[in-house]
């Protein structure tokens, strides 16, 4: 984000962008084939005679695909239509075998819907208030119409692999099913579109859409982007830039592109309808073709599939499936459990933090205490362990227990903490742990008694200081008694012990 | 005995009665065919020896008294444009050269099942794209009645086979009249069903909303039969219909008690129409009214339109069917282009005749920017006015009675020079496709010795009235059993 | 009236994958502008309002259950194939000057 000067809010520019986000469906199978869909396999070992279109064969269309395409649309307060048509887009390359794609062109899916992101201050020209400070703000973002595909397969262009003169096809992809979310040209920056996709991304995976995975190719998105004159009414030409899929990527080329485009108009050129490839390498982008020669798709319905028609009754059947989405379990964490915002925003990033913060909450009873224990001590040892919280072996009950020993002074923080990342790796039983660890709080008065008076006697200089009222000194000492217990003390004996030999 | 020229029945009473063998029918069959490649060329190739392997089994079937169904150890041949697993196919065309199937069509799937035999794969108009079976890469087949006229097309290969009495049945597809030309032009009854009774799954598409299987054979009970067995809806085929097959049969009264028979007035006052073949039209239904049907009047007063709609799709569909054959998964590949988009053009050049190129740029342009509305959806719109001629029609009868062509076999050569009044041939028959219903040829006479073909249509779903209406007509006259180089 | 020119039988040729010859292109010109011609006889109807049928049937698309099928055999999938490398199909790269 180095370079703001081409969309900073005093720029003669304003920067107009519009997405288009290909999201992956979370399917077992193809849309209208039944082979598998599977990443990372070698070349066509995921496909079947529909995907290979081998003479003769037909698509049937994929029940679970539409219904969680429904569900995309319902969760961005999309209309979903009853009726629908799948149309072919027609076009030549290798890695779509049939020579058309089927997509939906006339009568989509669902149409006008919208999405609320949420945007930093500091990354908005739009946001800072009359006092210099910047202050999150919510924009809505309209979509234009959500519509169901297929997907290409993959055409591989590594001379290494097939020389110089060669392309390999894996059609692996192809078939695997899409829904194609188009928003109005409502975006503004880069860190606008970035903010959409964040929602979009955490909208998809808490609905159990898609599982969204940019690297994957789960996620992709062409940004369409022009610049205007501020104030003016009418968008300028625009261009497009096609299959970015990574966030900083997409930040980057946008920065590039309006660069790019400010620079011709300054000089008073003309942007040209183009379509457009980023150079992370150089960072820039350059134009692939210009939309004068652009493709006719030749767009009728699908002869082989007659048109898709959902009921309302079914529409609403799916839409009581939605789970509960970020932004309302945000709100809820606040107002059930007492939590803060910072706190129930964090803990609403992903659907299985969440789902695991509010089992462990059931389970021990003190919400607070635990979005605590989890925000902090579970991420940081899932994070040591290198493990996605989903994958941990750590349950919610056996965190709830953990806690439970240290509430009781059975156990110091310090000591929970610390078998954090065992239990996160392996699970087990928290209290059998702590006795064979023997990591149970020493409340032995003896035991702490005598380490005070070491503590003290080794430390004249800091009693001193004490006594003439920097009661702060305490904290340290109290750091020096739990060092010689190797932190198996109970803190709360521990200074009371203290206070008491040193107000004698 | 002689299995030439024997029906479907004729063939099962000599199994049944132990005076045939399958492997004696199928070997007749084969060395029948081989035979008669030289002059009629009714098949691309011959599963000679899968087929006498296949004839074993039925054999010991039969002799351990486990009987498949009534086909079981009948030979059929298909149309080359269905798949069979390990078999090739090829359209009639070079773009498919070397291609082999890995999965089998469910017609042929469900005539295995059934324990019928598939002999070999039958010539056509390459990619179905004709009337004549001259556009096939593998040369022309010729009319078993005379070998200088053509046999109709595009499933002509079939239709040849049955009427010179190689199989007693084959299997063809109908876009716009594929397998009812045929079969008048060669004598032999060939029905096409309603849109959706036989799944196109593993039929290579033409024009995917007007493709349909159906049935070539000497004898509407024996057409009946194939269709009842490769009829029935199948999950893999989103355009198949999912309703119960009857028993045919079973309405094959003999007597047309109760059955209305519309007679459409444009199909008889068209321009072009041979004034002999409509005589002979006639008195069919002279036969039939004494066989106690009643006649109505009926109009459909778009006909004249149909012909241009029908091309107008059928084109646009296929320019996007035909999109697949591009060199890369299967089939022939120029061997001497330089980058992508060249060997996309010069394979396609290469593999696909001149027929189909016309076809498809025709396609292409009518689906174009700029033509879509003019042209494809106009189109879809007089379609629609079509189907509801036909359904005002069926309003007040049971069944409609038509010429199947205006004319008797024409000679090769005679329509190639100008597409046009090659389109135009199929003036009777393109309508059932745009409307979706049911329609049978049957012969009917002959006109300067050539078979003259009779075509009843039926309501959706209703293959049962044109059958049964083809079967009475059967029962009471002898055209169905003359054949080429029969006396008379 | 003449319906299609040279230069629009060529366009459709490079959208279709289409080699034509001079002359081939110059017959389908004349053939095809015949066969617009022919067509022109639909306008004789007024199809304002009119539904287009796309499909003879009037039913709703069906669909299949989730449940994937073990996938065709890489060997049998490339093995039509005018050329492949391991389990990938292989085709003629793209040159610069072509466009797509």
């Amino acid at each position: 984000m180095a370079d703001h000067a081409s969309q900073s809010p005093d720029s003669k520019y304003e920067v107009v962008i519009g997405l288009e986000t290909h999201v992956h469906l979370r399917t077992a199978s193809k849309l209208f084939s039944p082979a598998p869909v599977l990443y990372g396999e070698e070349p066509n070992h995921s496909v079947h005679p529909v995907c290979l279109a081998l003479p003769g064969v037909l698509p049937v269309l994929n029940r679970h695909a539409v219904e969680l395409a429904i569900r995309a649309c319902l969760a961005t307060h999309c209309t979903v239509h009853e009726r629908s048509i799948f149309a072919r887009k027609n076009y030549f390359y290798p890695d779509l075998p049939k020579g058309y794609q089927i997509s939906q062109f006339e009568e989509p899916l669902a149409t006008k819907g919208w999405i609320e992101i949420v945007i930093d201050g500091a990354d908005s020209g739009e946001s800072v208030s009359e006092k210099g400070d910047v202050e999150p703000t919510n924009k809505r973002i309209r979509l234009t119409r959500i519509h169901m595909e297929e997907d290409a397969g993959k055409s591989i262009h590594d001379e290494g692999i097939a020389g110089s003169d060669a392309t390999l096809v894996d059609l692996n992809r192809c078939g695997v099913p899409l829904v194609e979310i188009v928003s109005e040209p409502d975006l503004r920056s880069a860190a606008e579109v970035s903010a959409y996709l964040r929602t979009l991304r955490s909208l998809l995976r808490y609905t159990e859409v898609s599982h969204a995975d940019m690297e994957l190719g789960q996620l992709r998105c062409d940004v369409n982007i022009s610049l205007r004159i501020r104030g003016e009414q009418e968008y300028g030409t625009r261009t497009e830039l096609k299959n970015l899929n990574s966030f900083r990527f997409i930040e980057e080329a946008i920065e590039a592109e309006v660069k790019r485009q400010t620079a011709i108009l300054d000089e008073g050129g003309e942007i040209l309808q183009a379509t457009l490839r980023y150079d992370p390498e150089r960072r820039e982008t350059f134009v692939m073709r210009l939309k004068e020669d652009s493709d006719d798709y030749r767009y009728f319905p699908d002869p082989d599939l007659i048109p898709l028609v959902v009921s309302a009754q079914e529409i609403e059947r799916i839409r009581r499936q939605i789970p509960e989405l970020a932004e309302q379990k945000c709100e809820r964490f606040q107002s059930e459990h007492g939590l803060s915002e910072y706190a129930a925003t964090q803990l609403t990033q992903t659907r299985a933090l969440s789902d695991f913060f509010e089992a462990t909450a059931v389970a021990h009873g003190q919400p607070k205490s635990v979005a605590n224990w989890v925000l902090r001590d579970v991420m940081q040892a899932t994070k040591e362990c290198d493990l996605e919280i989903d994958a941990i072996a750590l349950t919610p009950e056996q965190l709830a227990n953990l806690i439970r020993l240290v509430d009781d002074g059975k156990t110091t923080a310090k000591s929970a903490s610390a078998l954090l990342p065992e239990l996160v790796r392996l699970g087990g039983d928290p209290v059998a742990l702590v006795r064979e660890r023997g990591l149970e709080a020493v409340s032995d008065t003896g035991v702490i008694d005598q380490a005070v008076a070491d503590v003290i006697a080794e430390n004249p200089e800091n009693v001193e200081k004490y006594h003439q009222g920097d009661e702060k000194v305490i904290n340290f000492l109290m750091g020096q008694v739990m060092k010689k217990t190797q932190g198996k003390a109970n803190p709360a004996s521990v200074r009371e012990a203290l206070a008491r030999v040193l107000d004698q | 005995m002689s299995t030439a020229f024997a029906t479907i029945d004729e063939l099962r009473t000599a199994l049944d009665s132990g005076k045939s063998s399958v492997v004696e029918i199928v070997t007749d069959c084969i060395e029948r065919a081989e035979a008669s490649q030289d002059s009629i060329h009714a098949f691309i190739g011959l599963r000679a020896a899968g087929a006498i392997d296949d004839a074993k089994r039925a054999d010991a079937r039969r002799a351990s008294g486990e009987v498949l169904s009534p086909l079981d150890g009948i030979p059929v041949a298909i149309k080359d444009n269905m798949v069979q697993a390990g078999e090739p196919t090829t359209c009639a065309s070079r773009i498919l050269e070397g291609f082999v199937s890995p999965y089998t069509a469910t017609a042929v799937e469900r005539l295995e099942r059934a324990g019928a035999i598939i002999i070999g794969r039958t010539n056509m108009d390459e990619f179905a794209m004709g009337s004549s079976t001259e556009h096939s890469h593998f040369g022309p087949t010729r009319n078993p009645w005379d070998l200088t006229r053509t046999p109709g097309g595009s499933s002509g290969g079939s239709a040849a086979a049955v009427a010179a009495g190689i199989v007693p049945a084959a299997l063809g597809s109908d876009t716009g009249g594929s397998i009812r030309q045929p079969a008048a032009f060669c004598g032999v009854v060939g029905m096409k069903p309603t849109y959706g009774r036989v799944s196109r799954w593993g039929l290579v598409a033409f024009a995917s909303s007007l493709d349909q299987i159906g049935a070539f054979a000497r004898t509407a009970r024996d057409c009946a039969e194939v269709i009842e067995v490769i009829a029935g809806h199948d999950h893999r085929d989103s355009t198949s219909i999912p309703a119960p097959v009857p028993h045919y049969a079973e309405s094959f009264h003999g007597d047309l008690n109760g059955v209305t028979l519309g007679i459409p007035t444009e199909y008889f006052e068209a321009e072009g129409v041979d004034s002999d073949v409509l005589e002979s039209v006639r008195a069919a239904i002279g036969q039939f009214e004494k066989a106690g049907a009643k006649t109505v009047e009926v109009s459909l007063p778009h006909t004249r339109y149909a012909i241009a709609t029908y091309y107008l799709i059928a084109n646009a569909e296929a320019s996007s069917n035909l999109a697949r054959f591009d060199g890369v998964r299967y089939g022939h590949r120029s061997r001497d282009a330089n980058g992508l988009t060249q060997m996309y053009r010069k394979t396609r050049s290469e593999g696909f005749g001149t027929e189909v190129q016309r076809r498809i740029v025709l396609g292409t342009y009518v689906l174009s920017a700029g033509y879509y509305d003019a042209y494809y959806r106009k189109a879809q719109q007089v379609r629609t006015l079509v189907r509801s001629d036909f359904e005002r029609a069926f309003e007040t009868c049971d069944a409609l009675v038509t010429p199947t062509s205006p004319e008797v076999a024409f000679a090769f050569g005679d329509k190639t020079d100008d597409p046009l009044t090659m389109y135009l041939s199929d003036i009777y028959t393109a309508s059932a496709n745009l409307a979706g219903i049911p329609g049978v040829s049957i012969p009917c006479g002959r006109v300067g010795g050539l078979p003259v073909g009779l075509q009843l249509l039926g309501k959706p779903l209703d293959e049962t009235t044109p059958l049964r209406v083809a079967d009475a007509y059967q029962r009471a006259t002898d055209h169905h059993l003359h054949h080429a180089g029969s006396s008379e | 009236m003449s319906h299609i020119n040279r230069s629009q039988i060529d366009r459709v040729a490079e959208l279709a994958r289409l080699s034509l010859s001079d002359e081939e292109a110059d017959r389908l010109s004349i053939e095809l502008d015949s066969f617009l011609g022919y067509v022109e006889t639909l306008n004789e109807l007024n199809t304002e309002g009119i539904v287009p049928t796309s499909h003879p049937i009037p039913l709703s698309t069906p669909m299949r259950d989730d449940l994937p099928e073990p996938p065709i055999d890489p060997e049998l999938a490339i093995r039509n194939a005018p050329e492949s490398a391991g389990s990938a199909f292989v085709v003629p790269k793209v040159i610069d000057s072509e466009s797509l």
